[in-house]
């Protein structure tokens, strides 16, 4: 027979390497998912008794319909760490430059370190701070807001006697994000192409302009995924607030009084050991909304970032 | 608007290496001055020192002077920014800002000098500019994509464009196309034709053909050794460098004997 064998061709071969870490990769990726889906069950299967019980039932619950519970907790939650990032990410921003782009080597090695050092303090220690220190001591500024200031609605008064208000939570929950928040963009701001940093000095610009033309605008998808980072956490924080926070009030954008809504996270601290049946049903509830409220905020942020995808200097 | 160009005995530092030794030339307004030599013979490290753009550079600096239609950049007092402005510079890869339009690219520079512009001058402006870098037939239907989509020579003339929409005197450009096509390139050299009768040109290039197409006057740069500093070996007419050269070194660097 003539040779028509056709030349063997090399078959791709799957080096074993390669198939250790695809199957690694994906067994993660599926484990990750799994677990989410768990909690997430659980969530939902335990939150179920909280819309067929009668509300008269759940003892915390106290007559009053569920939603008009959760409510005050919702707006606790989203007020606090929406305030506390308010604080955190112009801050954190600000020391991120200067770490990466103003401070002398030396100097920006031992600030790096402190920030790490403080990321690395357990949220008790920010508790026992906020209530026992931060409180008394910003007690008479408060005072001070709600006689001068008062007519603003943040500030009205009066003045709470302990300090232990949502703005004294909200401050802690800032200290407690922003060295995640910081450290986060020192890194983005480091990755700057040098590239865009000439062509901005070239055309003459300051070390101000040149940050404000290169550096930020490449940083900003960096900055969007550190600030929500941070949200995430003063979202979920429990024991800070819960040793902070003395909540007793609805829904108000008072910032100084002594009547505050609670947080979810920290409510059900301080709920939880004390609760049983229907009652612990409600809390796990609770705690679905706030897994809820963290994938909605998840999803803004990778919104807002994909929106101008094109610019991002990824192609 | 052009202006002259006088270097007096500079010498460059990286720390304590010196890059670059005893430069001493005159360009004149309105001309192009192409730098050759071998690579790492201090061209970039020079450039730079024309705009002061070494000092971006930690540890770089000068020693010597370098004059402006007569006032000297390293002058105490001298703010660097200012020095940029005048003197603009286009690097060797296009590094149009990928988080900016097409269109913001062309007015970054004229954003930062003097911040207020009413839409119709700004518009002008952009349109001048891409005509001036010979990109605006192409570009001007996606002013508003980002500068980033469009092809490397593209984005070359469109830093081009940036550089000259804020009017400098001096234009430096290092290897403005050796990441480019043959097409690109030639659009780019076309374009160096037109800008001169505007700017002063300088630019560095490992192409002996461009460096006898475009320039007026040539520089060639050497360097004795590694660790050496590098020197002005000889600068003279662009048609002398290449034909008849009084430098050794020159004669075999043009002709491809090294280098
Ligand atoms: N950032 C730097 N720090 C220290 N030394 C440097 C730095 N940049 C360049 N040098 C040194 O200065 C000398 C001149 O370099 P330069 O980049 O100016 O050469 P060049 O002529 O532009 O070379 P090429 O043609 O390859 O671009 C080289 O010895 C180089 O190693
Ligand atoms: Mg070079």
């Amino acid at each position: 027979m003539p040779d028509t064998a056709a030349p063997a061709r090399a078959k791709p071969r799957l080096r074993p390497g390669d198939r250790v870490f695809s199957g690694s990769a994906l067994a993660a990726g599926t484990l990750i998912l799994a677990i989410l889906a768990g909690v997430a069950a659980f969530l939902i299967i335990e939150s179920v008794p909280v819309v067929t019980t009668d509300p008269k039932d759940i003892n915390i619950l106290d007559g009053q319909p569920f939603w008009s519970y959760v409510a005050p907790l919702v707006f606790g939650t989203l007020w606090s760490s929406a305030i506390a990032l308010l604080m955190a990410v112009p801050v954190s921003i600000g020391i991120a430059l200067f770490i990466s782009h103003y401070a002398p080597r030396r100097l920006a090695q031992g600030l790096g370190y402190i920030i790490d050092l403080l990321a690395a303090v357990p949220s008790v220690v920010f508790g026992l701070w906020g209530g026992n220190v931060l409180a008394p001591a910003i007690q008479p500024l408060y005072s001070w807001l709600t006689e001068h200031l008062g007519w603003i609605p943040l500030f009205a008064g009066p003045a709470s006697g302990t300090g232990r208000t949502i703005l004294t939570a909200s401050i802690v929950l800032a200290v407690m994000v922003l060295p995640i928040i910081t450290a986060l963009c020192r890194e983005v701001f480091l990755q700057t192409p040098v590239l865009h940093e000439e062509a901005a000095l070239a055309l003459g610009a300051t070390r101000w302009e040149m940050i404000r033309t290169a550096v930020l605008p490449f940083g900003r998808p960096g900055i969007i995924s550190a600030s929500m980072l941070g949200l995430g956490r003063a979202l979920g924080e429990t024991m800070a607030v819960a040793m902070v926070l003395s909540s007793s009030g609805g829904i108000t954008l008072a910032l100084l009084t002594s009547s505050n809504p609670g947080t979810i996270a920290a409510n059900i601290a301080l709920r939880f050991a004390e609760a049983f049946g229907t009652n612990i049903n409600l809390l796990i509830a609770t705690g679905l909304i706030l897994f809820a409220i963290t994938l909605v905020v998840n999803m803004i942020a990778r919104w807002i970032i994909g929106r101008r995808r094109e610019f991002s200097g990824a192609n | 608007m052009s202006k002259r160009i006088e270097v007096r005995d500079l010498d460059v530092y990286y720390g304590k290496f010196k890059a670059v030794e005893g430069i001493t030339l005159n360009i004149e307004p309105r001309s192009v001055t192409a730098f050759i030599g071998p690579s790492g013979c201090g061209k970039s490290t020079f450039i730079r020192t024309l705009n002061r753009m070494h000092e971006v550079i930690p540890g770089a600096w000068v020693d010597g002077e370098v004059l402006i239609d007569g006032s000297n950049l390293y002058e105490a007092g001298v703010d660097p920014v200012l020095v940029r402005r005048q003197v603009g510079m286009v690097f060797q890869r296009p590094n149009p800002f990928p988080t900016m339009s097409i269109r913001e690219n062309v007015l970054a520079g004229v954003k930062l000098n003097n911040k207020r512009l009413s839409k119709s001058d700004a518009d002008d402006l952009v349109e001048r500019s891409l005509k001036g870098a010979n990109l605006w037939n192409e570009v001007k239907d996606r002013l508003e994509k980002p500068g980033s989509g469009i092809s490397g020579g593209q984005q070359q003339r469109l830093c081009i464009a940036r550089a000259i929409a804020v009017q400098p005197d001096v234009l430096l450009m290092d290897e403005p196309c050796s990441a480019l096509d043959p097409i690109s390139t030639l659009a780019i050299e076309d374009l160096i034709e037109e800008l001169k009768t505007e700017y002063t040109i300088v630019i560095v290039t490992h192409n002996m053909q461009q460096a006898s197409r475009v320039s007026d006057r040539t520089a060639f740069f050497n360097i004795a050794g590694t660790g050496q500093p590098g020197k002005l070996i000889e600068y003279d007419d662009t048609s002398t460098i290449f034909s008849n050269p009084s430098e050794q070194s020159t004669e075999d660097y043009v002709s491809g004997k090294f280098g």
